[in-house]
């Protein structure tokens, strides 16, 4: 080992804890190891996920029937869209780099409550599981869409209470985890980290621990009530007991919207962080990142109306939830300015991660202006339930948080490794994955604005040269995706050793060996100056 | 792993479990929401069905949880008074009150389900919606708290197992204080409750 330092501590992964082997992951409470638990549980359900939408797009590369029952489809987009939604993007950042990096970024030994951690883990994996579940048990799988819209969900033959059971339990994972980062950012911070010496993807993960704790009951709750419907029969959503289906959408959308941002805030929070590392230069305007992340958290709460414009609101109601709907996306531009600044003028370093930090950029952007397009009342009646939201929520959602993933992914594997990644191959992934997205839900946009509902596996054949285009794309996506992590594990075997900084970072994470050790740092650091000091 | 397990800040666990709170009134805040609409929907119906629960059982049970609050509130008192023995007596106290409102709530169940009034059943259908409504977020929403009840009832008696073998004590009580505050949330919830389902008439 190292002769120069006077004792070597041993890294989180040689560490000998209490228990040995797989044991020594489930049962650790050390915030890293459950990171890479959540690492190899999110990545596991993302292949599932995208394996689904594969074969889903493949049915649809010509009208009738391909290779699966209208039924069969129904299931799948169910599927794709419960374990993607609850169990791919919302928990992503947030539970493998938030747990892994966040300590660190602080200055911190763990988190304020690492068994709680720990049980937040279990419940994920619990709630993955009541879904995968309701797919084989039962008088057949889910088919409402992982929206779970009522009268339909309490209607159908479907196996729809452990899908249900199992969205709110993967809610309660998502609160404890929240719960636990607001309370280590409040409580943990290493001294003389101020509030706004603090890095940015810890204040991004501050605003969604918000979000996480003050919105998810709603969607607790609601889910509860359709479990109740399901088994009682109260009639709370029930048209014919004198229920308001609307009222569930308004419920569930009270949440679900929130939930977009705490999708988008740590993804933003993370290419804050790439993008001046690369730039070598302070990040431009920190304080109005910071101010637009907790705009985006707060005002992100008024606008779940814009899922409803069809479903019947008061005109009142519609003018104010579409222009709020425009008014968030003024914090997100201000954050996009702030990244193009930042790389204005600076001594850039092209690197795979600030290739996924542009790459994210350019597909946010579509994503975001597509948005203003839904938003805008006359176009949203077109446009409702057609292939273009799809579109739109692919390029924000899976383009938004996805690029972010691998983004940091490539950022700090360094750190989270110890080992350099062949960065040629990842930068070959990368192209081919950029290539794929935009031909496969580029044409979505078009599909949508001709016509194209989304939801049915059958189509006219009008749409039909637009569906092949877009299958072919998902081909190309999926070759992307498998050598992107392909790479990544053939790096961990062959990849050269890490040096503690690679990128020349100046955040806390940057000063620790890779990887790090098991209680972080021997000394707490003491904090003097902002977070990216390239003076 | 040793600094984190000998780490240990009150003030972080106190707030852990304010934030935990908030989420719980959160929980319960989604169904005043979903009363509020169906009350003033069906106003008149929920304003006869209101005047069936009797508000004697109801406010026996309003006086059984604020006095149960105030017994968890002085067991604490006891323990940092290193009053190990009243704390205990306190505590056991709680837990009784908080036995005696679930025996109440069986028998006002009971009573419902006898006069089959309950979701689902033929006799409530043919009231009318008003009262499906009604009767239907009052089986869901005083079962909600019923189990909260249940599960402030199991940390209660875990508490004061705790304190008897003096894991808590004088020292360090963060554990009972949490406790303390779950179980006046259980019952801040019931004082919303009360009025909204026996009161407003």
């Amino acid at each position: 080992m190292s002769t120069q330092q006077t004792k070597v501590e041993p890294s989180y992964l040689e560490h000998k804890g209490k228990y040995k082997g797989i044991f020594s992951w489930i049962f650790s409470t050390d915030h890293k190891r459950i990171g890479i638990l959540y690492l190899y549980s999110i990545l596991t359900f993302f292949v599932i996920g995208a394996t689904v939408g594969l074969l889903m797009k493949f049915e649809l590369i010509a009208p009738g029937k391909t290779i699966m029952t209208a039924q069969t489809y129904n299931a799948f987009f169910t599927l794709h869209g419960i374990v993607m939604i609850f169990a791919v993007v919302i928990p992503g950042l947030p539970a493998v780099f938030g747990n892994f990096m966040l300590p660190l970024m602080i200055g911190a030994k763990d988190v304020a409550f690492p068994r709680l951690n720990l049980l937040s883990w279990y419940f994920y994996v619990t709630g993955v599981l009541l879904v995968i579940i309701s797919q084989f048990f039962g008088e057949g799988a889910p088919d409402t869409g992982w929206t779970f819209y009522a009268p339909y969900s309490f209607r159908t033959a479907g196996n729809m209470l452990p899908a249900v059971f199992g969205a709110f339990v993967l809610g309660f994972s998502s609160i404890l985890t929240g719960l636990n980062f607001l309370v280590t950012i409040h409580r943990l911070r290493a001294p003389g980290m101020t509030w706004l010496k603090m890095p940015l993807f810890p204040w991004t993960l501050y605003a969604t621990g918000w979000v996480q704790l003050l919105a998810t009951p709603i969607i607790g709750i609601t889910l509860l009530m359709i479990v109740a419907e399901r088994i009682f029969n109260i009639g709370f959503f029930d048209p014919t007991l004198g229920g308001d289906p609307i009222l569930y959408q308004h419920l569930f959308w009270t949440y679900s919207h929130p939930a977009v941002y705490i999708m988008i805030l740590p993804a933003m929070g993370a290419i804050s962080e790439i993008i001046p590392t690369f730039s070598h230069k302070t990040v431009f305007g920190y304080k109005f990142i910071v101010g637009s992340s907790l705009a985006i958290a707060i005002v992100g709460y008024f606008v779940w109306g814009h899922h409803m414009f069809t479903s019947g609101m008061s005109g009142v109601a519609l003018y104010v939830f579409s222009l709020l709907t425009f008014l968030v996306a003024i914090p997100s531009a201000i954050k996009v300015f702030n990244w193009i600044s930042t790389l204005h003028k600076g001594s850039i370093d092209l690197q795979t991660p600030l290739y996924w930090a542009v790459a994210f950029i350019f597909v946010f952007m579509i994503g975001g202006f597509s948005g203003l397009v839904l938003g805008s009342l006359a176009a949203d009646i077109h446009l409702h339930n057609t292939h273009f939201v799809l579109a739109h929520f692919h390029f924000i959602v899976f383009g938004g948080t996805g690029y972010a993933f691998f983004g940091a992914m490539h950022y700090w594997y360094p750190k989270i490794t110890g080992k350099m990644y062949d960065s040629r191959w990842a930068n070959i992934g990368l192209l081919l994955f950029l290539t794929g997205f935009v031909t496969l839900y580029g044409m979505m946009f078009y599909l949508g604005y001709k016509g194209m509902p989304r939801r049915y596996y059958d189509y006219d054949e009008i749409f039909h040269s637009a569906n092949i285009i877009s299958t072919m794309g998902s081909w190309i996506m999926y070759s992307g995706l498998a050598i992107i992590i392909i790479n990544l594990f053939a790096s961990l075997k062959n990849g050269i050793k890490a040096p503690s900084d690679p990128w020349g970072g100046k955040t806390l994470e940057w000063t620790v060996p890779s990887p790090p050790p098991a209680e972080n740092f021997e000394e707490i650091p003491i904090v003097t100056k902002g977070p990216y000091n390239y003076k | 792993m040793s600094a984190i397990e000998t780490h240990r800040d009150n003030l972080t666990s106190k707030f852990g479990m304010w934030l935990f709170l908030f989420t719980e009134m959160l929980l319960f805040g989604g169904l005043f929401i979903v009363y509020t609409i169906y009350r003033y929907k069906n106003a008149t119906a929920f304003h006869l069905a209101a005047e069936e629960l009797s508000v004697a059982v109801g406010t026996f049970n309003t006086i059984i949880l604020l006095v149960s609050s105030a017994t968890v509130a002085m067991s604490i008192t006891a323990i940092q008074k290193h009053n190990k023995k009243i704390a205990v007596v306190l505590l056991c106290i709680t837990i009784l009150l908080g036995l005696v409102f679930l025996v109440n709530k069986y028998f006002e169940w009971g009573e419902h389900l006898r006069e089959h009034i309950f979701p689902g059943s033929n006799e409530l259908a043919l009231r009318g919606h008003g009262d499906v409504m009604f009767y239907g977020l009052y089986y869901f929403m005083t079962g909600l708290h019923a189990l909260h009840i249940i599960v402030g009832l199991v940390l209660l008696v875990i508490i004061t197992i705790s304190v008897t073998k003096e894991k808590i004590n004088s020292e360090d009580f963060v554990f009972l204080e949490n406790g303390g505050l779950y179980w006046h949330l259980v019952d801040l919830i019931w004082i919303f409750l009360f009025p909204l389902f026996y009161l407003i008439t």
